[in-house]
């Protein structure tokens, strides 16, 4: 199934819950925020929510700024 | 009396605002916050990067501070809003700098889609400060739409140039009751003294610090200049002369006979 993920297209070959699909990139839960189809998830809902065709994905964390 | 920074509800000791990005690494930000003595720090929100495994940033902010998120990268109203509910969802806290800017060259902001913007979360609980072109009558829009400050431009962002919009500052500083800051282009200490001398209550300043040869040094030589110039301000500073000079010491005769 095809998911847009910070803009790019990816592939994903299994199901996977928001939280599985966060991890295999190798990032840190702490560190960043999420909206799903425009819409921020709390961090406690990534583990039950499961990705579907065409979802988009923003994930985005804190940097340095003026 | 003690001259504390009412701003959002709250008080604060510093004058000093400062941005984290562009330093070398975390651990130089760090110790130039701390040298500040700045109590209320910027940062920004982007994309994740997969597979950099960077350190979190807002370990390397001293939890006193008070955390504000900007919503650079946003290009319309929209996008702000959106910046400032993911910082607040990512544990930011409800401060956000509005940062709305179209134009790439000058990176000047777009004043009336940044409006649109304070309206917006103003109504939501945030505390909104938008970063502006120095015009008085949006900056009065800012003020009436629940802008907890205004934050006019010195000059375009990272630019080193100064408070070149200096009049029209002044301006502001005159007409409008909450705090004026001027945020971007503030390069070096003076400059940022000169922005407390005209009444600024406060200055923003990031790039002059984070690139400079030693950035924990020039946060405290801002830290000062910023105290220097308000401790002036609250003064009241004499009006300018013309070209022709005006003694400070007495002008009677010592040395000379009288003619």
């Amino acid at each position: 199934m095809l998911i847009r993920v910070n803009g790019k297209e990816e592939q994903i070959d299994q199901p996977l819950s928001l939280k599985e699909l966060v991890l295999r990139k190798g990032l840190q839960l702490d560190r960043i925020v999420i909206e799903h189809n425009g819409v921020i998830l709390p961090r406690s809902s990534w583990g039950s929510v499961r990705l579907t065709e065409k979802d988009t994905l923003e994930i985005v964390s804190f940097v340095g700024g003026g | 009396m003690e001259d504390l920074f009412r701003v959002g509800g709250r008080e604060f000791q510093s004058r000093l605002l400062l941005g984290t990005g562009k330093f070398a690494n975390y651990a130089v930000m760090k110790k130039a916050i701390e040298e500040s003595g700045s109590d209320i720090v910027t940062v920004a929100l982007r994309r994740v990067d997969p597979g950099s495994q960077a350190d979190n940033i807002l370990d390397f902010i001293p939890p006193q501070c008070t955390l504000m998120t900007n919503t650079s990268g946003a290009r319309d109203a929209d996008e702000a809003i959106r910046i400032a509910r993911l910082a607040k969802a990512g544990g930011a806290g409800n401060w956000i700098k509005i940062e709305v800017v179209q134009d790439n060259k000058y990176l000047l902001p777009e004043n009336l889609e940044t409006l649109k913007a304070v309206e917006v979360l103003v109504k939501e609980g945030f505390v909104v400060l938008p970063y502006m072109s120095p015009d008085l009558s949006m900056a009065r829009r800012m003020e009436d739409a629940g802008a907890a400050a205004v934050m006019p431009l010195g000059a375009p962002i990272g630019s080193n140039r100064g408070i070149k919009t200096r009049e029209l500052v002044e301006i502001m500083v005159r007409e409008i009751k909450v705090p004026v800051i001027v945020d971007a282009g503030i390069g070096s200490p003076s400059q940022a003294c000169e922005c407390m001398e005209i009444g600024c209550a406060a200055v923003l300043v990031n790039t002059a610090v984070a690139i400079s040869e030693n950035p924990v040094q020039m946060a405290s030589a801002f830290r000062d200049a910023v105290m220097a110039g308000r401790r002036a301000y609250l003064s009241g500073i004499p009006e300018k002369g013309g070209l022709s000079g005006a003694a400070s010491s007495p002008l009677t005769g010592f040395l000379s006979d009288e003619k």
